[in-house]
């Protein structure tokens, strides 16, 4: 069994500066991480290979540096990485990044079944997984919370619905995304990451993968990004003070004149 | 995709689940009406499932003109296969200009599949969608954790995808003076792939209000201190007809199973109401619940950050405070 793994390297914190004028997120300076949804991925795929046997190939589109986010995968298990890097990818949007992520998997060669988190913690927009998918041609279950079984050309998912989960079987290969339940992801040993640091990893460009030019970076994206403004500030709070009685009475109060109660 | 030309309406999905309509679905049919506004546009409701005819006339009076009702046994329950390529028949026959998507498990996991095999742009989990007589739709949506919010155009491709957060538009009011009418999908000779079997459908929320759907959110942290005293967060929930959430140190602590989770890891939600009971307000939290409309803190620590975030805040011990005001909101529900 080989399993893909598709990755982001993110900021550590959504805490992030505006650039008004530019009217661009500022991210400069920031120290890069693994998409914490994304850890959820690799673990279940490093569980999947120490409990029968299967290899864990990791992937991912972004910067040169984000090869240390692949090296840190490889730390806690992964057998292979490959990163996809060309200043063409840059400012693709989610179905644009999804197609060259399709086309990165498919030169690293055959795969059972690939893992991706639920969403970036960056741009939240949770499209790439299940855009993955359409693209590779290959089935999807998302927010899978447990596999229940795994075989060499099946598997049993629970997904997790809004009422609670549905169980779903399939053939494979397939793409499954991820979320929080349905493990506790490891960190990277040191003795992994001294390793890792020694790791070749092949850095792929669009020629590398045969991406159409014209279907990537902001031109080959059907979505512009046309503002990006800090939240409307909430209205200004105010402190219910008194004793828990008055407290409680002016909450009601409060409440009622919102229509909320 | 379809070319912009002749590309018009605007479509909502319909989505049911073992035969009722989702909340999400009608918010977003009242929105695409407020948007469809005076223009010559239609609305349409495309009603996916297995005899759910019967639901139609709902959609009607929420705001649709038109609802495509497309049945099949294959639609019965949700699996992104059938729904995808029964969608892209549809929209290659009809041709919209715009298809709203509920942001829930469902419309999450169909929306981002449909863009790419329509070759058209989505704008995902949005909170807000308005209409340009020049772009169309135009989407505003949150990108890091809320912190930035990002507006969304998609200038050429057609239709223009969008997912909308539940909760962020009103549930419209029913209108049953307003006609519609019905159009039947033919499905005949459209080739379906159906790989993934859905074998069993649980339900664990039961007869609980569902966070997302919830008007009323009534959720604990750290400060509730342990399983058994989450009764007091139940009991105001329940009183207001609302759900229960938790942090995410509520739900790693094991006091409360996962499916209450909000924040980062967890929900987003935006009901009328949250209130956080013994949360700091760590931003990871902040991310699942700051779109609320009205957000009430109460925290024995006074320099907590949700209090930052808060329209209402008590410094106080919520022990005494919720139980007190579990009564209060008794009296006045009546």
């Amino acid at each position: 069994m080989r399993i893909v793994v598709s990755i982001k390297q993110v900021p550590e914190t959504t805490e992030v500066k505006i650039d008004q004028a530019a009217n661009r997120v500022d991210t400069e300076g920031l120290t890069r991480i693994i998409n914490p949804y994304d850890t959820y991925a690799l673990e279940e795929a490093i569980r999947i290979k120490e409990a029968s046997g299967a290899t864990v190939a990791v992937i991912t589109c972004g910067p040169e540096k984000a090869d240390e986010s692949l090296r840190e995968a490889l730390a806690m298990g992964a057998d292979e990485a490959f990163l996809l890097s060309d200043p063409a990818f840059d400012g693709s949007d989610p179905v644009a990044t999804a197609y060259i992520v399709a086309r990165g998997i498919e030169k690293c060669g055959p795969y059972d079944l690939v893992i991706a988190g639920r969403q970036a913690m960056d741009g939240s927009s949770g499209q790439v997984g299940p855009s993955l998918a359409e693209e590779l041609g290959v089935p999807t279950v998302s927010f899978v919370r447990k596999i229940e079984e795994l075989k060499d050309d099946y598997i049993r998912v629970q997904r997790m619905t809004d009422d609670g989960y549905d169980v779903l079987e399939g053939p494979l290969p397939m793409l499954i995304t991820v979320v929080k339940e349905i493990n506790e992801p490891r960190l990277p040993s040191l003795k992994g990451l001294m390793k890792a640091k020694r790791v070749t990893i092949p850095v792929w460009s669009a020629v590398d993968i045969g991406v159409d030019p014209a279907r990537v970076g902001p031109a080959g994206s059907p979505t512009k990004l046309s503002k990006v403004a800090p939240p409307p500030p909430r209205a200004g709070g105010e402190m219910l003070e008194g004793t828990p009685e008055e407290q409680v009475r002016k909450l009601v109060a409060r409440l009622k004149a919102a229509k909320v109660l | 995709m379809i070319p912009k030309a002749e590309a018009k309406n605007i479509w909502v999905l319909a989505e049911q689940r073992k035969g009722k309509l989702v909340n999400v679905s009608l918010e977003a049919v009242g929105l695409a009406r407020n948007l469809a506004g005076s223009s010559s546009q239609e609305v349409w409701a495309v009603l996916l499932g297995k005899d759910v005819a019967g639901l139609a006339e709902s959609l009607i009076q929420a705001g649709a003109d038109v609802v495509l009702l497309a049945e099949d046994d294959r639609l019965a329950g949700f699996r992104d296969d059938p729904y995808v390529d029964y969608l892209t028949h549809l929209v290659g026959v009809y041709k919209p200009a715009a298809f709203i998507i509920g942001a829930n498990s469902t419309g999450k996991s169909l929306a981002p599949r449909l863009a790419t095999r329509l070759g058209t742009g989505l704008a995902s989990d949005c909170v807000e969608l308005s209409w340009d007589q020049a772009d169309g739709l135009v989407a505003t949506r949150p990108m890091y954790g809320g912190n930035v919010m990002a507006t969304v155009l998609c200038p050429e491709a057609r239709p223009q995808l969008a997912s909308l957060r539940p909760k962020s538009a009103p549930r419209p009011v029913p209108d049953p003076s307003r006609k519609g009418r019905i159009e039947k999908a033919d499905l005949s000779g459209v080739n379906v792939r159906d790989r993934v079997r859905l074998l069993e459908q649980v339900d664990t929320a039961g007869d609980q209000v569902k966070l997302e759907e919830a008007d009323i959110i009534v959720s604990g942290g750290r400060g509730v201190g342990g399983p058994e005293k989450f009764s007091v967060i139940k009991g105001l929930a329940d009183a207001c007809k609302g759900a229960m959430g938790a942090s995410r140190a509520a739900v790693d602590a094991g006091w409360v199973p996962y499916t209450h989770q909000v924040g980062q890891t967890g929900k987003t939600v935006s009901p009328k109401v949250y209130v956080a009971c013994g949360i700091s307000g760590a931003i990871q939290h902040l991310a699942g619940m700051k779109s609320s409309d009205i957000i009430v803190a109460i925290n024995k620590n006074p320099d907590a950050p949700i209090f930052k975030v808060a329209t209402l805040g008590i410094v106080g011990d919520l022990f005494e405070i919720v139980p007190m005001l579990t009564e209060a909101v008794k009296k006045e529900m009546g």
